[in-house]
């Protein structure tokens, strides 16, 4: 037992013992203290200010930041839709691959802006390497950077008394990006690409095959054919099939692979290089990366939390937040773990096939690798759902009916549990602004978070917050329900059908990115569907969080006493996790019975 | 809109800078380190010997041959991916199939009965879950120890090998966990197979 346990704590206790570190030192750079990195990056921070014309002192009220935001992703949109269709035109494409059509272009670059990173194209077959490496890591980079700028302005908002100040989004924007995400990934890259992830711009290689197979005219697997290796003959039952040709070399993807991974782990972005994500060997090609490939999707949204804690000079209130989110990561582990370890009837068959855990990993293994099995796989599973990373290790579409279920409620909890980057803390702000007006309600007092009094301005914008992410899937994947094209793209029947839709605009509506990868999405309504699901789960909570923030940074700060409802307490903790667990569960219920749930029970009936 | 014409300049001065910076100098200096201090894993972990490319030791391929030991089920692709010459080459995929559907308690049942038909010497063990699934990637260049322990007995019948001899030649090619607790314990097939075919030598 102890022994079965033992991976998973080590993976829990890696992340925690690096992401405390990594939350004070992201205080100090916002905050513009000395680290043992600014003399080496400060220079460069001021580089790029007198590059553009950023003004350091400059200070941007809420109506000025959402703006810079907005803008800021606007062009990058542009941009991005843009590359993607003049790929074909461009340099960086040793492959000469095409341009993608305009409606996955515009599903992509939404993806991408919104920092989801859903894939409804396969990277090694679609994009360049210029698109990906100017294009897609450079997203990466700045969307990761928006959300935890974002996050910033909401931190300003409570500590400001009276003024209308956030900060400023351009200063916020670089200090991220040159002293967090730029160091933090270039040692990460490199170490990734000396455990085996590809990093160059040479075209694909091709291997020689140790045993070759046989192709049928039209280009179609040939089964049970013999291979006649003097003549090239091919023979089926002793008769020689006519036009018959021999495939002889395998096809190894190259390009840019490790810079790309290293900024999608970290920013919770989660957009494979190579179609199938960090499942690739060339991706994720042992223990040792996936260490530190899984540990990475957590480590900036952990470090938040006691940032957070640091820079509301509230240590306890950072805790209290971060236990609320890792009491259910645990559980979301333990319930994931279990239900892969079993593996199910259809996979036993009576006991012919071995699932125990002596001299393999056991379990359901359908869709998993050898070198995560089930502990490396399941752990993954929860990090990448409870942050809206999306990157996987293992096929989600092949897990069992209940492990599946879980990865899909982490998603329709509204991304809080941990979440994005940023994005994933200001989510869980807006559900304890609802906690401490609900709870206030109880006790009949004002309520009040963090020495601000919370009243119907902020409530609204924390309900719209909270609620855009079921809302957007809800609706998106009811729409789809009625569409009747959606079920061609289906790949499993019956309920479990129903779940690969669901789990599309879950992983949508919470900018994950992670999907039931056998959905296909590539279609025009798909892909418009899917895209404008994205925008909206991303932008409307961030001029929600801003608009919050400029109206607390304008009041006054409210001495705490006996009377105030204590927000650092464990019954707050409880309070908070009850109030995220109300809002998903209720609007999810019917949906998840309808899918995961009715595959549970017709599979053991 | 007097906002947006001050905003613009410097949303777009600073686009520009962190295109440059992160797509360009970021990937240009891992590239470089990369291709410097790690040459072979950063290209692709490719196995030549003699001139010839046998493979990355990273990408699995399909083997049926009652003297080769086989790895994970393989969905293969031969539609996807050409060479230079037009020639088709071989990639694969996973089947995002639900583990829990009669579809796939029919195909699991169709790939036991097939190992149980190759492997007449373990008629009574049950058969190691990695050898009747398929991967995550579909690429997956290992099979647990168990898995590999099965084939042994077929393998040394096949080549007209000892099975003390495969014996050795699996644990040449294994691997154990990270630092004894990260991830599981494999056998890389691929290395197994050039060893049985003397192409390389276990050392």
């Amino acid at each position: 037992m102890l022994q079965t346990i033992f991976p998973y704590l080590c993976y829990l206790a890696v992340l925690l013992v690096l992401a405390v570190p990594l939350g004070r030192y992201i205080k100090k750079v916002m905050f513009g203290e000395k680290t043992f990195l600014s003399p080496l990056l400060g220079p460069c921070e001021n580089f790029i200010y007198k590059l553009s014309g950023v003004c350091k002192e400059e200070q941007m009220d809420f109506k000025k930041y959402t703006a810079s935001v907005l803008l800021f992703s606007g062009i990058g949109f542009v941009f991005l839709f843009l590359l993607q269709l003049l790929q074909g035109f461009l340099p960086g494409n040793p492959q000469g691959i095409g341009s993608p059509s305009w409606h996955l272009a515009f599903n992509t670059t939404a993806s991408f802006v919104t920092n989801t990173n859903w894939q409804a194209y396969s990277g090694e077959s679609t994009l360049s390497y210029l698109t990906q490496a100017l294009g897609l890591t450079v997203q990466n980079f700045v969307s990761a950077a928006t959300g935890i700028a974002v996050l910033f302005a909401l931190i300003r908002g409570f500590n400001q008394v009276k003024e209308k100040h956030l900060g400023n989004f351009w200063v916020d924007l670089t200090r991220i990006v040159v002293h967090i995400l730029l160091p933090l990934n270039l040692v990460l890259a490199v170490a990734l690409a000396g455990g085996g992830v590809v990093q160059n711009f040479k075209g694909a290689e091709s291997v020689t095959l140790l045993e070759p197979v046989a192709i049928s005219a039209e280009g179609e697997l040939l089964s049970g054919a013999v291979i006649d290796s003097k003549t090239n003959t091919v023979t089926i039952n002793g008769t020689q099939v006519p036009g018959a040709t021999v495939v002889t070399r395998e096809f190894v993807p190259m390009g840019p692979a490790a810079s790309q991974v290293a900024i999608k782990q970290t920013g919770t972005n989660g957009g494979g290089f190579f179609g199938v994500n960090s499942a690739h060997p060339l991706e994720n090609p042992n223990a040792f990366t996936n260490l530190l490939e899984m540990t990475s999707i957590l480590l900036i949204p952990v470090a938040l939390c006691f940032t957070f804690g640091e820079a509301v000079k509230n240590k306890k209130q950072g805790f209290a937040i971060f236990m609320a989110m890792f009491l259910c990561l645990v559980v979301a582990i333990g319930c994931i773990a279990v239900s892969e370890q079993s593996g199910t009837v259809q996979l036993a068959q009576n006991g012919t096939v071995n699932l125990s855990a002596v001299g393999q990993a056991g379990g359901n293994m359908e869709g998993k690798e050898c070198r995560f099995g089930i502990a490396g796989s399941s752990t993954w599973a929860a990090y990448t759902t409870a942050a809206s990373n999306g990157s996987v290790n293992a096929m989600h579409d092949s897990f069992t009916p209940l492990g599946g279920m879980v990865t899909m409620l982490l998603m329709q909890l509204g991304e809080v549990i941990f979440g994005g980057v940023g994005c994933g803390l200001y989510g869980m702000l807006a559900f304890a602004i609802l906690t401490v007006f609900i709870a206030g309600l109880m006790v009949g007092r004002t309520p009040e978070f963090l020495g601000k009094k919370i009243e119907p301005y902020e409530m609204k914008w924390s309900v719209l917050v909270c609620l855009a992410t079921p809302v957007a899937i809800l609706a998106g994947s009811g729409i789809a329900a009625i569409v009747p094209e959606v079920a061609q793209s289906l790949n499993n029947g019956g309920a479990h059908g129903f779940s690969e839709m669901l789990y599309a605009y879950s992983s949508a509506g919470g900018n994950n990115g992670s999907a039931f990868a056998g959905f296909n999405a590539n279609t025009v309504f798909l892909n418009l569907s899917i895209g404008i699901v994205m925008l909206f789960a991303r932008f409307l909570p961030i001029i929600g969080t801003l608009a919050i923030a400029g109206s607390l940074a304008q009041k006054k700060k409210i001495a705490v006493t006996a009377g105030t409802l204590s927000t650092t307490n464990g019954m707050f903790v409880f309070l908070l996790i009850f109030i995220v667990l109300l809002v998903g569960a209720l609007s999810f219920f019917p949906a998840l019975a309808l899918g995961p749930l009715a595959e549970f029970f017709g599979s053991i009936a | 809109m007097k906002t947006m014409k001050n905003i613009f300049p410097r949303a777009a001065l600073l686009f520009l800078a962190f295109t440059v910076l992160c797509g360009i100098l970021y990937t240009g200096a891992v590239t470089g380190l990369a291709q410097l201090l790690f040459p072979h894993q950063a290209n692709g972990s490719i196995i030549e010997v003699n001139g010839v490319k046998y493979g990355s030791a990273l990408l699995g391929q399909q083997y049926t041959d009652d003297a080769h030991m086989w790895g994970r089920i393989m969905q293969l692709d031969v539609m996807t991916y050409r060479d230079e010459n037009g020639e088709a080459l071989l990639y694969a995929a996973p089947s995002n199939i639900s583990p829990a559907s009669e579809e796939y308690q029919a195909l699991v049942a169709e790939r036991t009965a097939k190992l149980r038909a190759s492997n007449p010497q373990m008629a009574d063990t049950p058969i190691p879950v990695d050898l009747v699934t398929s991967s995550g990637s579909g690429l997956d260049p290992h099979i647990s120890p168990a898995a590999a322990t099965y084939q042994i007995p077929r393998i040394a019948a096949a080549t007209g090998r000892t099975e003390a001899e495969v014996a050795e030649i699996v644990s040449a090619c294994s691997t154990g966990k990270f630092l004894g607790i990260f991830g599981e314990e494999t056998v890389n097939v691929l290395r197994v197979n050039l060893m049985l075919d003397g192409i390389l030598q276990p050392a």
